[in-house]
């Protein structure tokens, strides 16, 4: 096979709960083994475009595939996925080991597995998931993260077509997650399982996904590599969800984005000319001399988190702009400086 | 070697909120003086009689089917009132529907109404020639002054326990449990009996425990509908009023006793069968 194959194809989906239009006419190919962020701000509908392919909503238009197969009229139950909800949904009343198994357990006697075999591949997921000898445990035992992964192992467990999983990480705290993060890309190399997994975290979708979906207002803004976003955001909107930006007023001329009659090093889009807003990230902005800047400003304040500088200043219009700088310099607050901008997008 | 200290024996525990001692004191307090110290009383009075007497009031073929009749109506419509409870409760909770607001207030009637109302209600309605009873006539079935009478009483004052028991349990299930479920791929059935059902045991078993000792203890609105036939359809409670009439306050004491007794074995069953399900079921 020359390219990866479409683990699931969705077409065309849009829904509206009541009267609010959540979901437009949105396709998008998942191919399979890839891990999937689904990025947006709250409200863009990336939960429910999960909770579709799941089959626990249903689309008012368009189709899901699973490989070649229409599953859009599946009930969940035949869907094979494996859901994994953000405050777990873990059943309190089964211990540990009762919760993995449920999967197995649920099947038709048929194509139950036999019960010495759910005991081993309960064993192995427990392994996996480094809980080995938690098996005995209740839920109300363990912490955020370890019921998180309890949940995860339980929906691997009935070896899903496809893992889904919603904010997995939104209820747990700042270290928890990082590790969480950290596991849940070795276990995906590991098992090479599809996965979608849905998050408002920035930082979480560029660290994590081989490809980043960002959602806005139910529409797919952009699909692509976290750098293919990073470095060639298809829109406004996607470049101001991933990150800190300054929107400057330029013009676009012979090709070239001026700003206050400067050039820049950023090339306008073929065809644009006139007033454009030039969009520039922190590190993308340079303190300079007066003569080769572009923007001016007094500094506000200065501060250096883990290796970096960071810059706030505050320009004539009293707009705080941030920049990362690493002349290890320090700029006093209220001293005047200008900025040169050496980067930054332009969309026509 | 380091020797552990050992912990004093306290029944004290650091808490956020003081007073131990003094709540403590008066709830024993309360107990005693309310509900301690009268049934003592009763014990006290039935004992006059001495042991051979109570046991001969207890079987005393009047009294023990008396007995019977209570205790074994009283579980079997506590039993029926449970599984009508917990779907009344069910669909209030779980569907909305206009009236729903009301429907639900009306769940806490059987509460509210002096249970004689609740009695003469039931015996006009369930009477050979009521707008119930009849009907059931043509099938053969007599509810009124038989113990099937006793037994409709007895469900339509134990169902609101049955009812607010569950209710609060249900309205807490989270809603993803049951999407998990499914999307493991059980079916809906399995998703009710595994999933849902089980934790709510304790609570069905707690509304179960509230009926049937209402039920146990029911007096007014049972002896419309019942039609009280010694050996037929005459409950405990009634043959104890029968004993007073008769100045026979020993023997009312003794019956009392027995009925306290049989109803304290039987609570304390119910409860431990809760907290066994509260283990087995993972609520720690």
């Amino acid at each position: 096979m020359d390219r990866p194959s479409t683990a699931i194809r969705v077409e065309g989906i849009s829904k509206t709960f009541d009267t609010a239009a959540v979901l437009h006419d949105l396709s998008i190919d998942v191919r399979a083994g890839e891990l999937l962020g689904l990025l947006g701000p709250s409200g863009s509908g990336k939960t429910t475009l999960l909770r579709i392919i799941a089959g626990l909503d249903a689309p008012d238009r368009g189709r899901i595939l699973f490989g070649d197969d229409d599953a859009t009229g599946l009930a969940v139950q035949e869907r094979a996925v494996g859901f994994v909800f953000q405050h777990y949904a873990l059943f309190k009343h089964m211990s540990v080991a009762d919760n993995i198994a449920y999967g197995l357990n649920a099947r038709r006697r048929a194509d139950r597995p036999a019960k010495a075999e759910i005991k081993r591949r309960v064993g192995d997921l427990l392994d996996l998931i480094r809980l080995s000898g938690f098996g005995d445990r209740y839920p109300s035992q363990l912490s955020g993260g370890q019921r998180q992964r309890v949940a995860l192992a339980r929906a691997l467990a009935v070896e899903p077509r496809v893992l889904l999983l919603d904010e997995p990480f939104g209820a747990l705290d700042a270290q928890v997650r990082k590790d969480l993060r950290r596991w849940l890309r070795e276990i995906h190399d590991r098992t090479g399982q599809t996965t979608i997994f849905v998050t408002h975290d920035q930082d979480e979708a560029l660290e994590l996904s081989d490809r980043v979906a960002v959602l806005d207002r139910g529409r797919l803004e952009q699909v692509g590599t976290p750098d293919e976003v990073q470095e060639h955001p298809a829109s406004a909107t996607v470049m101001k969800f991933l990150g800190d930006h300054v929107e400057v007023e330029a013009l676009a001329e012979g090709g070239r984005v001026l700003v206050r009659g400067r050039e820049t090093p950023v090339a306008a889009p073929a065809g644009t000319i006139g007033p454009v807003k030039l969009y520039v990230r922190p590190w993308q902005l340079q303190l300079a001399e007066p003569e080769a800047a572009h923007l001016s400003g007094t500094v506000r304040s200065s501060y250096r988190t883990q290796g970096r500088q960071r810059i706030e200043v505050v320009d004539i219009e009293g707009r705080v702009l941030a920049v990362e700088d690493f002349d290890g310099i320090r700029h006093p607050a209220g001293h005047p400086v200008g900025l040169r901008i050496n980067g930054g997008h332009v969309f026509g | 070697m380091v020797e552990t200290p050992r912990r004093k024996r306290t029944f004290r525990r650091p808490s956020v909120i003081p007073g131990f001692g003094l709540s403590f004191g008066y709830t024993l307090t309360c107990l005693g003086l309310i509900v301690l110290l009268p049934l003592a009383g009763l014990v006290a009075k039935a004992s006059g009689l001495g042991l051979s007497g109570i046991w001969d009031v207890a079987t005393d073929p009047r009294v023990s089917s008396a007995l019977r009749l209570s205790f074994g109506v009283s579980a079997v419509a506590a039993l029926v009132a449970s599984v009508f409870g917990f779907l009344v409760a069910w669909v209030l909770t779980r569907y909305r529907f206009p009236g729903r607001k009301l429907v639900d207030a009306a769940v806490d009637l059987p509460f509210a109404l002096p249970t004689a109302v609740a009695g003469i209600a039931l015996a006009s309605l369930y009477a050979p020639d009521g707008l119930l009873g009849a009907p059931l006539a043509r099938l053969g079935i007599q509810a009124a002054y038989t113990p099937v009478g006793i037994f409709i009483a007895m469900v339509f004052i134990g169902l609101p326990f049955a009812v607010r028991t569950v209710q609060p349990l249900i309205a807490e299930i989270d809603k993803e449990i049951e999407e998990a479920s499914a999307t493991l791929g059980a079916n809906r059935f399995a998703t009710l009996t595994k999933v849902v059902l089980p934790p709510l045991i304790p609570a069905v078993l707690t509304g179960f425990a509230m009926a049937f000792a209402r039920g146990v203890g029911e007096y007014g609105s049972i002896i419309f509908i019942a039609g009280n036939l010694p050996y037929v359809s005459e409950i405990a409670p009634l043959l104890i009023v029968i004993k007073l009439s008769e100045f026979d306050y020993g023997g009312a004491a003794a019956i009392a006793t027995i009925m306290l007794g049989i109803s304290f074995l039987t609570l304390l069953a119910i409860n431990l069968i809760q907290t066994w399900s509260r283990r087995r079921f993972g609520y720690v």
